[in-house]
């Protein structure tokens, strides 16, 4: 094999991006290995190829919110008979976390990342349990009219989100297109939170709660920007 | 299996039963057996751009309930013996509409038709809903103006999140943009949103643009797709947007000024 340098030059041998999944998750709501084993191996059993080395995320919530311990082992050596691959734990405690490490099996954060629902919530973000990653809601599709993203920590939107959109964040919102929408980011009073955006035309912007609408603020077109809070007032600077 | 195009735009009056009309002989004419159901049940409408409205026996209603086969309330086109024709009810309303029903009608077509076009009623109601649900291609129809935009962008989030792609995480409809009633003249006027404005706010992949014309009104009055007039500058885009679709490279006309023999002789902007 030929190791010219030359030929590297034109293309990168790798690349590292971002996509999403969807993948299954096996919400467990007892820690009864017996009856787990049988049940997992009836519901592939109704759709082999459907579930047959298909990745899997093990959700030990509810368990851990009733206080019943799962041998963590045995489990994922009934998921793999059953002919699926764990790879993930969601919702563990940190012993479980380790363990699942040690397992090779990486821990994911329990945050729903889909809430399309035109309500905004009032209720007070969960804290966030010390060590894990805040969750990050990524979106690559434009956001269309009449669309309401919510994403419980930062959002990530790499194209449009158009007017009569609304984008709407506990964290920060970074926007890699145009802002022609509503964004709302740190709600309910996040002051920390920013707004970045490559192209800001939005109809209203607002950190916390401190809102402007778009006659009452002049960006330049085209040109990223940056927007915080300072002194209960909304700035927008450039990048 | 066929495939399913929803013929869709939100806001009224823009060309979608013209294009559909259009767009199943189009295809038909390529030799694909090609079915092109009406939506807009108590607006019948396609039956007329068609010219087959003295022909309606049964419709797509009659066959939900039940009352007549497909056999019986299909009309095989005049003019193409591949492109058949399924009505809507005149004297029904949209609530006899029912997902299953739809969802029954469209398997059994697609057992022996290659394409099946649904031409949607405007609106984003039931209707509208149900003849995207299904879809595996959408065909957003859409003038060169800001309301028009702004509805076709209501729509495209409705295609995203509503249809049975979307809710069994299949790989999302394929969604092309087809502007109508485009008028170079108007656009250099500032009268009209041009095709690089549309573009920038809806982000689709243009599939077609269809310039404002005289041969679309006189092909409805006479119940023959605009796509029959060859020499029509309509129907000419329309075979454009056929062979697209169909993946034949084709480049895109009627989106500059028509330049008189002056203006040629001249090169003058």
């Amino acid at each position: 094999m030929s190791t010219d340098p030359r030929q590297l030059h034109g293309a990168a041998a790798l690349e590292i991006k971002t996509s999403t999944f969807s993948v299954p998750t096996l919400q467990l709501a007892s820690n009864d290995l017996e009856a787990i084993g049988q049940q997992l191996r009836q519901t592939v059993e109704k759709a082999p190829d459907f579930f047959i080395h298909s990745a899997v995320v093990l959700d030990v919530q509810a368990l851990n919110n009733k206080h019943l311990p799962i041998d963590l082992k045995k489990l994922c050596r009934l998921v793999r008979d059953a002919g699926m691959f764990p790879i993930g734990i969601r919702g563990g405690n940190e012993e479980q976390n380790s363990l699942a490490l040690k397992l090779a099996i990486p821990n994911y954060s329990t945050h729903h990342p889909v809430v399309a629902e035109p309500t905004k919530t009032k209720a007070v973000p969960p804290k966030q349990a010390l060590g894990s990653i805040p969750s990050v809601k990524l979106l690559t599709l434009p956001v269309r009219s009449g669309q309401r993203i919510y994403a419980e920590g930062d959002l990530i939107v790499m194209a449009p989100v158009s007017a009569g959109a609304e984008v709407i964040a506990e964290g920060n919102i970074h926007i890699y297109s145009s802002l022609r929408g509503r964004a709302l980011a740190g709600v309910p009073d996040n002051t920390e939170a920013r707004i970045f955006c490559s192209d800001l035309q939005a109809e209203l912007i607002s950190i916390a709660g401190n809102y402007q609408i778009s006659s009452n603020f002049t960006a330049p077109k085209g040109k990223p920007v940056q927007i915080y809070l300072q002194d209960q007032s909304l700035i927008i600077k450039d990048i | 299996m066929a495939r399913i195009i929803v013929v869709t735009s939100g806001k009224g009056g823009v060309g979608k039963t013209t294009t559909s009309a259009a767009i199943a002989m189009g295809l038909a004419k390529k030799g694909h057996k090609t079915a092109v159901i009406d939506f807009d049940v108590g607006l019948r409408n396609l039956d007329l751009i068609m010219g087959c409205e003295r022909r309606v026996i049964y419709d797509f209603i009659n066959v939900i309930n039940g009352e007549a086969s497909l056999n019986q309330a299909l009309i095989r086109d005049k003019n193409c013996n591949q492109l058949y024709i399924l009505p809507a009810s005149q004297t029904r309303d949209k609530d006899a509409l029912s997902q299953e029903g739809v969802g029954k009608v469209l398997e059994e077509l697609g057992k022996d038709f290659q394409y099946i076009i649904c031409d949607s009623p405007a609106g984003i109601e039931k209707g509208a809903q149900l003849a995207m649900y299904y879809a595996d291609d959408a065909f957003v129809v859409t003038n060169p103006e800001v309301s028009s935009v702004r509805d076709s962008d209501r729509m495209l989030g409705i295609l995203s999140s509503k249809s049975r792609r979307a809710e069994t995480n299949q790989e999302p409809i394929k969604e092309y943009l087809l502007l109508t009633r485009y008028s170079p003249e108007r656009v250099k006027l500032k009268e009209m949103l041009s095709v690089d404005d549309v573009q920038e706010i809806l982000s689709l992949h243009l599939l077609g643009v269809i310039p404002e014309s005289k041969s679309v009104l006189n092909a409805s009055n006479s119940g023959l797709p605009v796509i029959l007039d060859e020499k029509s500058d309509a129907g000419q885009a329309y075979m454009d947007v056929v062979a697209r679709y169909l993946g034949e490279e084709c480049p895109h006309r009627f989106i500059d000024e028509k330049k008189g023999l002056f203006g040629k002789l001249f090169g003058s902007r």
